[in-house]
């Protein structure tokens, strides 16, 4: 054997590589490009593309936005469908990152404190609202350190039981939960997920209390659902439409005030008899405070052109929720969501004694 | 017959150019990701996944699909080669395949993962054709409950990982759970040994744990001194399996099989207890236990065909229920999604030409990482050739980015750092990492299933009794606890014995 085998390519021995006189190991290298372009973050980036109105040059590299949730989730999901012509229309390539952790607060943190210009952008859902009340010592704070650009989505929720779980209806089931109290168990995704949220609010609703069975994560909370370990939960339509139309759970009805067009037999919350549950993940995207106002403005207007894209609203469709009207995409309706949404949340939390440390 | 008619339909959607073509573009990358440590197959999958989103549904799966157990198969190469293991499944095989590829045997070591891997993907692939719906129904019957007690009996029946002291190994098992503890708790949300650090919320990492402990340890103590250092190897012998060798792997490589595949099913972590219960069970199995930790290529037959059929058959909670039953199945729902078709029990009668399709390319793709594999021994090999200078710093550097790919985490980097160090020095004191890792991955799955089990019963322990496939699992546990205590326990007379055979 001898010693000059060519070697897997890595940056850091890019140098001795070069000293051999074969590379055979092409596979290597294209798996670690991928990977160093994995780590490539917003700094490189193509150069050239449109210059946007009152917006200076912006933007004349890539941008990234930061999603604080792991790849292949809802958020992740909805983040990639509307950067793509988000992309096209800005005339850049946009980079979806994903900083999972800590509720979203690793991510949101990392963005309060990057470089006010336009190019760290960050995708958060109702979490941004919630985690004020829930982490004690959160390093920034969302009003003032964040600029809205506007609302993207506001996905729907359904409240929904064990198949051989006793009551059928939500009058029932509040009913029920009134009778036998602690003995019925709720599944969530973990403190602070949206499933975690509509529990507090649904056991406010019916003025009862649960135990509460946190999970991690949704998918597993689903499975003991549909096993039956657990009576009920509250989630996404993007996770439970198909579970209900295939009559492995059921449902008592949907948090929003009008029905759901890919579930129109289930009712609403109000017309099932409880009031005050109102609750949706919706979702936003933010830059840090002190951004241009042209800057703001021009990524508003590409969100506003990218939720009217055909295929991003068939694919939101697909995800069981819809774009929000062009009204709700700008930064003026997107704070007034956050501030009230601070303010709704704050007291329920409390009450509940619930933290995230 | 509507299997003939179903499978027909499987092989025509299947052997379509384009996704013959996406399936081999998906099991190539996955091997390459397979091999480099830390590159696993959920970032691959994450990054390509808004590639798939101009594909038809069933080709994106295929590839998405391909990239999975394409990293299975990849993901033992390093482990054998360089004691790299980038997956929880390969740190196991990373134990014995390591020590042969130190004799001299990493290509035998190599071909039987391949072969182990190919026939478990075979039969996995199999099960989930014939007995998918059935199979999802029978694993919900598993609660927090069960996967407790089928934890414990995982547990107690993996001292056998250990080669040495059963004290040490209990320990390392011990502190391996304490490590698995670091971040914030599900339930209440309270960080745990976080120091406030916001960045180890999410706990540490596995492949941070896994590459430090096995990788950078393994290099630490060979540059100890000059003339024990045997990460390279001097002399590599044949590269395929001799008769010998193959009637050897036979037996593992069935039983691996069985058990990977009815592991794989569990949506709740049964997949994780693949390798490591096909280990032990081999080594519980084998007249010659004391060759397991040294070479032994049962050792690597047994959890690369348990890890591979898991790999398979933890597809079918997904396909048949919508649950997925890991990140990268998570994933694989998510790149479904975005095709308009929701994962659910419906997808297998509303997409029939989606379910079979991806069950015939997972056989077409099994076949396509044989001939891909069996032919890169020769090279893989060679790797181990490269002057120590170059191939230490390179693991070195593989290793970090490997750990800062994860999550763009730098503490996943640190992470690999401390172990590395923490690994050597447990190393020095004749303490084992395999059941350190043991502890580190279960160590979670106990703590979470314990205390789910116990809310949902209200604070009732007889909960564990009461359930049948719980109570049926404990009691494995306590046989297989008796059978691990009574040997030491005659020990002295065994020792005699050999003394007289001798």
């Amino acid at each position: 054997m001898t010693h000059d085998q060519p070697l897997p390519t890595l940056p850091g021995t890019i140098v001795a590589i070069r000293r051999h006189r074969r590379l055979r190991f092409l596979p290597i290298a294209i798996a670690a490009a991928l990977v160093v372009s994995a780590c490539t973050q917003s700094g490189g980036g193509a150069t050239g593309g449109a210059s946007g109105g009152g917006a200076g040059d912006y933007p004349n590299r890539a941008i990234t936005i930061v999603v604080p949730f792991a790849a292949g989730g809802p958020t992740d999901t909805v983040t990639r469908l509307i950067a793509e012509p988000m992309g096209k229309g800005l005339g850049q390539q946009i980079v979806v990152q994903n900083v999972a952790g800590a509720g979203g607060t690793l991510a949101a943190g990392q963005v309060a404190t990057a470089a006010a210009d336009g190019y760290t952008v960050l995708m958060h859902h109702i979490g941004m609202s919630t985690a004020p009340s829930l982490y004690k010592d959160l390093a920034y704070k969302p009003l003032e350190d964040f600029a809205t650009i506007g609302l993207v989505t506001e996905v729907p929720m359904t409240i929904i039981g064990a198949k051989d779980f006793e009551p059928t209806t939500l009058e029932e089931l509040v009913a029920f939960v009134k009778e036998h109290g602690e003995d019925v168990t709720y599944a969530n995704a973990g403190i602070g997920a949206a499933s975690h949220l509509c529990g507090l609010l649904l056991q406010n609703a019916m003025d009862a209390k649960v135990t509460e069975v946190p999970y991690d994560g949704t998918g597993p909370a689903m499975t003991d659902l549909i096993g039956g370990q657990v009576d009920f939960m509250c989630d996404q339509t993007t996770n439970t439409t198909e579970q209900i139309k295939a009559g492995e759970v059921k449902a008592y009805a949907v948090t929003t005030p009008e029905r759901n067009k890919a579930l129109p037999d289930v009712p609403t919350a109000k017309e099932a008899g409880l009031e005050g549950l109102d609750v949706t993940v919706w979702h936003g995207l933010y830059v840090p405070t002190g951004t241009p106002e042209g800057v703001i403005q021009r990524l508003s207007d590409e969100l506003k052109k990218a939720l009217k894209d055909p295929t991003v609203v068939e694919k939101f469709g697909a995800l069981g929720t819809v774009p929000v009207a062009e009204d709700q995409a700008t930064p003026a309706a997107h704070r007034e969501k956050l501030q009230s949404q601070i303010e709704l949340w704050k007291p329920i939390i409390e009450e509940a004694g619930v933290s995230a440390g | 017959m509507d299997l003939l008619a179903n499978l027909q339909l499987g092989f025509a959607t299947a052997l379509s150019l384009e996704n013959l073509f996406y399936g081999f573009i998906g099991v190539l990358l996955g091997t390459m990701v397979g091999v480099l440590p830390g590159i696993g197959p959920t970032a691959t999958i994450a990054m390509l996944l808004p590639i798939t989103f101009n594909f038809p549904a069933v080709t994106a799966l295929i590839m998405l699909a391909g990239i999975y157990y394409g990293a299975q198969y990849g993901g033992s190469t390093t482990a054998v080669l360089l004691n790299l293991p980038g997956e929880s499944s390969s740190a196991v095989t990373a134990i014995d395949g390591h020590q042969m590829a130190r004799k001299g045997r990493a290509g035998p070591a190599l071909a039987t993962a391949a072969l182990g891997s190919f026939v478990a993907g075979t039969v996995g692939t199999l099960i989930l054709a014939l007995f998918a719906p059935p199979l999802a129904r029978i694993a919900l019957q598993f609660g927090p409950p069960e996967y407790f007690s089928l934890v414990v009996l995982g547990l107690i029946f993996s001292i056998a990982l250990a080669r040495g002291s059963a004290i040490k190994a209990l320990a390392m098992i011990a502190l391996g759970i304490l490590f698995g503890t670091v971040g914030q708790d599900t339930y209440t949300a309270t960080p745990r040994f976080t120091f406030d650090t916001r960045e180890l919320y999410s706990g540490i990492n596995f492949v941070s744990v896994a590459v430090g402990m096995f990788g950078i340890a393994e290099i630490l103590r060979n540059l100890e001194d000059e003339k024990t250092r045997t990460v390279m190897v001097k002399a590599v012998g044949r590269l395929l399996l001799s008769r010998e060798d193959l009637r050897r792997i036979v037996g593992p490589v069935l039983r691996g099989t069985a058990l990977g595949s009815a592991l794989g099913v569990l949506p709740g972590g049964g997949h994780i207890l693949a390798s490591f219960a096909s280990y032990s069970f081999e080594k519980r199995m084998s007249k010659h236990p004391e060759e397991f930790g040294n070479g032994a290529i049962e050792g690597v037959a047994a959890p690369e065909s348990a890890n591979n059929a898991a790999a398979q058959t933890s597809f079918i909670p997904l396909l048949t229920l919508g649950l997925p039953a890991h990140p990268v199945m998570a994933l694989m729902a998510g790149a479904i999604i975005i095709q308009g078709i929701t994962p659910g029990p419906n997808v297998i009668v509303d997409q029939p030409a989606l379910f079979w399709g991806l069950v015939v390319s997972m056989w077409i793709g099994n076949v396509m990482l044989v001939l891909l594999n069996l032919p890169l021994i020769g090279i893989w090999v060679k790797l181990l050739t490269i002057p120590y200078r170059i191939l230490f710093p390179a693991i070195i550097a593989f290793a970090s980015i490997g750990g800062l790919a994860i999550n763009l985490n730098p503490y996943d980097v640190f992470a690999v750092a401390f172990f590395g160090v923490l690994g050597y020095f447990l190393v020095k004191l004749g303490a084992e990492p395999a059941p350190f890792l043991l502890g580190f991955v279960l160590g979670p799955l106990l703590e979470q299933h314990l205390r789910r089990a116990m809310i949902i019963a209200q604070g009732d322990p007889t909960i564990f009794v009461t359930r049948p496939i719980s109570l049926t699992l404990l009691v494995l546990a306590a046989i297989a606890l008796a059978v691990a205590v009574l040997p030491s326990i005659r020990r002295k007379r065994e020792v005699v014995f050999q003394a007289e055979e001798d």
